[in-house]
């Protein structure tokens, strides 16, 4: 049984009581934030050091492994981080359960399918033919 | 007519209204011995530790939305061919564009910085008072240097 004990028989039938998930997923909800920390910083200091933004500069940079891994991890991270974020607001301000639900959904998909945009066109960008 | 007539005679001496409902203001700042009640959302002031938690929320918000779909744009346009690359930088370097990129980069900092300050309070640290609101009006300075840092050689390159 995943859910903690409630104190009643009834509550036990309602799924009442602790989910026992709350603390950690207080704390991925941290380490994401930290990952981007450090992943933040380093696309903001990248885009500095880079000789120029042209598309050229931009898919030789990414084709090596030093761009596409943490563009990569930022990828994901960003949008995990995005996703925890919004559901909070949702969360705080969606009072209907049914429409707290429904959006909470298209912000999961909304997430996942921009994020696997973000990473299909890295992969072109990676492993793509010659610009 | 009785209750229409007695009015004045309160608003003329609002020390002995006040004498007669010690609690009615409970939870403005005045007066000597009242205590805010809780949850009092409607008695508030704005101070930096509010603005600053608020933006947040705002600043995440615009950067979960505006910020990720610029960066799909631009991972897309990198992949695409130069027409479509070239339709992004122009973007880029439109005044709108320059407003919203502007925009995300402040946001992109405020979030950060703000997101460090949560970080030492979901330690437990920077919750007295002046503490808490020195290190909110540090994120509002600092996001706004690092705004300036990124954008006035860009812009100053242009002319």
């Amino acid at each position: 049984m995943s859910l903690g004990q409630s104190a009643t028989p009834q509550g036990r039938v309602e799924g009442l009581g602790s989910a026992r998930e709350g603390g950690e997923h207080w704390l991925a909800e941290r380490v994401i934030s930290a990952a981007l920390l450090l992943l933040g910083a380093w696309l903001v200091a990248s885009l500095f050091l880079l000789p120029s933004l042209d598309q050229r500069t931009l898919i030789e940079w990414l084709r090596g492994a030093s761009g596409a891994v943490p563009m990569a991890l930022f990828i994901v991270a960003a949008f995990k981080h995005a996703l925890d974020g919004l559901k909070v607001v949702v969360d705080d301000y969606v009072h209907d359960e049914a429409n707290r639900f429904a959006l909470n959904t298209l912000l999961l998909f909304a997430a996942i399918g921009g994020a696997s945009l973000a990473l299909f066109a890295l992969a072109r960008i990676a492993f793509g033919g010659a610009a | 007519m009785a209750t229409n007539a007695s009015r004045p005679k309160v608003k003329a001496d609002p020390k002995a209204g006040a004498k007669a409902e010690p609690r009615s203001d409970a939870g403005s700042t005045q007066g000597p011995h009242t205590r805010p009640r809780s949850p009092h959302l409607g008695v508030w002031r704005w101070g930096p530790h509010m603005l600053v938690s608020i933006l947040h929320r705002v600043t995440g918000a615009g950067l979960a939305v505006a910020g990720l779909a610029m960066l799909v744009w631009w991972l897309t346009a990198i992949a695409g061919d130069a027409g479509g690359f070239s339709t992004f930088t122009a973007a880029t370097v439109h005044p709108l564009g320059r407003i919203v990129l502007v925009g995300l980069t402040w946001a992109f900092f405020q979030h950060l910085l703000s997101g460090i300050r949560h970080m030492v309070m979901d330690s437990g640290s920077g919750f007295e008072i002046e503490t808490n609101k020195r290190f909110a009006v540090l994120t509002l300075v600092g996001s706004l240097i690092l705004t300036l840092l990124v954008w006035v050689p860009i812009l100053g390159g242009m002319q």
